[in-house]
């Protein structure tokens, strides 16, 4: 059973919340693990407060397409698997899984984070594909943060396997020490707004009385990528800028865990 | 005829107990043969010759009589559904939830509405688990303000304690009002920092409920976490 | 392979390191992780709960349902996200290991759902799903009246071991792969699955075999449900 929204409002309304946090405060410890699954090229697993979720890289070869001869593919990949909450169901990929795949893939797309042209092995021909799957273990709250987070780690640690030339063929398995050419590092932060109050890293009863969100993308040169406004109420502009004022500031707490 | 396990400790569906016919299977523990079977996770508890476990973990199973803080998530024409932490949501009649007289038609939200917190007594739960719950007896009433947390349902005997012992000793250190139910749910209402406190203390029982010594350690937390009321009773005297 | 060692060293009634934890899903009613080698499990376990859609609810006993899923990154080539017929297969008979020692007659109408996530795999994946689901369905509290152990056996050439890698099923001489899954107390089998070719004498050795290994196994789950809670 979880508190009322008036139980939380009231709380919100002294500067307060339930676990005693300060309204833009990030849960502790946020823990960044990786090689958490061996035979993936990369991966990580990112915890805050109890919000798991692991990110893994696999990568193979195919035809670049047609638009962009000279550069690699990047494709990300979520599910919101039932066994991190009560509230998932099993099926088809719900809209909460493809809403945050794609607000990770446009944080790391759009910050031009993976140098794609790097990847291309033969100019129309030949490039390598990046497949960035992300799934929540235990879902506590604020799973686009940790999940930007574990899909940043998981690039990090990946490596570029072997590709054979004559058979064509990935040897899986056999790593190069070449990593994934990383050229920016994208940081997401995600600010819920209950009632007319902004708070910021989330628990999972907090978000069930979310008015509205808004993840904000940042580089660390102050520069912002990637914005999606989520939920069924309007931010004003005074919202948005106080929001994203919170995730410049936020960029360089949770850049130092990379 | 013997124990083959000491009492308090922990068992694993599967382990022998007990062996001999003298010893009675209860509830988490089944027979073979002469032997008395865990059925369940959780502490041996040996009462005369009954022989039960203490579960650690499980949601909570509905029993008649039980005083229970549930949710309002309908409303109906001639009642409420409340969710009290079970499968499915149990009922509470226009009959039991109010003594006033109730006119054909009459709002009745005026009495419980959407999302109200009370703290009702279950009536009576059939074999196939419908419920029926009532909230008019001593104590039963709508909850405002304050917050509520989960805990374990076979641990709130300990949350309580002997004769509301640990309660009020949590109670009194932090001058919050708190309601326990069977089912698990705390209800806290004070200060937002002792509201806090009694969290963290309630959070510890649920954890360490089948640990000797808590009684003493909960007395050093809230002992530790009350320098200040301690102070200001001295200057008093 | 050499005389009782195989391709990575082992004897043949030798199993790969194993690693178990209980609690590792917060969310979850009940939850454990199972590691066998370079195979990982992780199992959470909710319920009883509502069951929808509502022509499937049994009005006399809850019902035990399982889902078995492989991360797309868990193995050499990725793995397409989404169901496959094999992974469908595999939560049956996840659910037909686990049915015989649960006893869900005090839930009528509900579901106890068990979710089962290979994180990584190395062979063995559906039985490391099954050793995981049985600590998880403790873990939550349900009446048992025994846990499930699981191993996979077989024969590689012509040596009957125990705990397949994948090295080992993909063996070119020839590899039979064997999964089976045990109740601890009384020896009986709840899983029983076959590929390849073995003849009768071979498959009793092979669940004997799959037998001990099995009782290893309880021996592990056993302690990872009692360390949860010190």
């Amino acid at each position: 059973m979880i508190n009322t929204k008036e139980q939380i409002m009231t709380l919100l309304n002294k500067e307060a919340r339930l676990d005693n946090r300060k309204l833009d405060e990030y849960r502790k410890p946020i823990t960044i693990e990786t090689n958490v699954s061996p035979k993936a090229e990369g991966s990580a697993k990112v915890t805050i407060g109890e919000t798991i979720v692991v990110a893994g890289v696999k990568m193979d070869v195919g035809t670049p397409y047609s638009d962009n001869p000279d550069q690699g593919n990047l494709m990300v990949n979520a599910e919101l698997l039932p066994l991190s909450s009560p509230d998932f169901e099993s099926g088809p990929p719900s809209i909460g899984s493809i809403e945050l795949a794609r607000v990770v893939d446009r944080g790391i797309r759009e910050s031009k984070c993976i140098d794609l042209q790097k990847l291309c092995i033969k100019k129309e021909e030949k490039v390598w594909n990046i497949f960035l799957d992300i799934y929540p273990l235990n879902n506590a709250g604020n799973l686009f943060d940790a999940a930007a987070l574990a899909a940043l780690a998981a690039l990090k640690d990946a490596k570029i396997p072997e590709y054979d030339e004559k058979k064509e063929r990935v040897e899986y398995g056999k790593k190069t020490k070449k990593n994934v050419p990383l050229a920016k590092i994208p940081i997401s932060c995600t600010i819920l707004k209950i009632g007319d109050k902004l708070i910021v890293d989330p628990t999972d009863e907090e978000e069930k009385f979310m008015d509205a969100r808004l993840t904000v993308a940042t580089l660390d040169n102050g520069e912002i990528c990637a914005l999606q406004k989520g939920g069924k109420a309007s931010l004003s502009l005074e919202d948005i800028k106080s929001m994203v004022d919170i995730a410049l500031k936020k960029n360089k707490e949770l850049n130092k865990l990379l | 005829m013997a124990l083959l396990i000491e009492e308090k400790t922990i068992v694993v569906p599967g382990e022998e107990i007990a062996e001999g016919m003298d010893f009675l299977p209860a509830k988490g523990t089944y027979r073979q043969d002469d032997k008395i079977i865990a059925s369940q996770l959780g502490l041996v508890n040996v009462n005369g010759r009954l022989i039960k476990i203490i579960p650690l973990n499980g949601r909570y199973i509905p029993k008649a009589g039980d005083t229970v803080i549930g949710k309002v998530v309908n409303i109906g024409l001639n009642g409420w559904t409340i969710n009290i932490g079970y499968a499915y949501d149990a009922n509470l009649t226009l009959k039991e939830g109010t003594t006033d007289f109730v006119e054909r038609n009459e709002d009745f939200t005026k009495y419980y509405d959407f999302d109200d917190i009370v703290v009702a007594k279950i009536l009576n739960v059939n074999r196939a688990k419908f419920m029926d719950l009532t909230t008019k007896g001593p104590g039963l009433r709508k909850l405002r303000g304050g917050r509520i947390i989960n805990v374990t349902p076979s641990k709130v005997p300990r949350v309580i304690g002997k004769q509301g012992s640990m309660i009020t000793l949590v109670k009194d250190a932090t001058q919050c009002r708190i309601t326990v139910g069977q089912n698990g749910v705390v209800w806290i209402q004070g200060e937002p920092e002792q509201e806090v406190k009694v969290v963290e203390a309630i959070r510890m029982i649920d954890e360490k409920a089948h640990i000797e010594g808590l009684t003493d350690e909960m007395k050093k937390f809230l002992d530790v976490k009350n320098d200040k009321v301690l102070e200001v009773k001295n200057d008093k005297e | 392979m050499t005389k009782n060692k195989r391709l990575d060293g082992r004897k043949f009634d030798e199993l790969r390191e194993m690693e178990a934890k209980v609690g590792v899903v917060k969310r979850a009613d009940g939850s454990a992780m199972f590691r066998i080698g370079k195979t990982k499990a992780i199992a959470a376990v909710y319920g009883p709960r509502a069951l929808h859609p509502t022509f499937m609810r049994n009005p006399k006993a809850g019902l035990l349902r399982c889902n078995y899923n492989m991360m797309s990154f868990s193995t050499g080539e990725r793995v397409r996200p989404g169901p496959s017929r094999r992974s469908k297969e595999i939560s049956l008979v996840t659910e037909n290991s686990l049915n015989p020692v649960l006893d869900l007659k005090e839930f009528p109408n509900t579901v106890v759902d068990v979710f089962i996530e290979m994180t990584q795999a190395d062979a063995g994946t559906r039985c490391a799903g099954i050793t995981a689901a049985a600590m998880a369905l403790a873990d939550a509290g349900l009446i048992m009246k025994d846990l499930v152990s699981s191993i996979s056996v077989g024969k590689v050439g012509k040596d009957i071991v125990v705990d397949l890698d994948k090295e080992e099923e993909d063996f070119e001489g020839g590899a039979t792969d064997l999964p089976i899954a045990m109740t601890p107390r009384d020896g009986n089998i709840t899983l029983l699955q076959m590929d390849g070719e073995i003849s009768k004498d071979e498959l009793v050795k092979a669940i004997e075999l799959g037998k001990e290994a099995c009782m290893k196994i309880f021996e592990l789950q056993k302690k990872a449900l009692k360390e949860n809670y010190k």
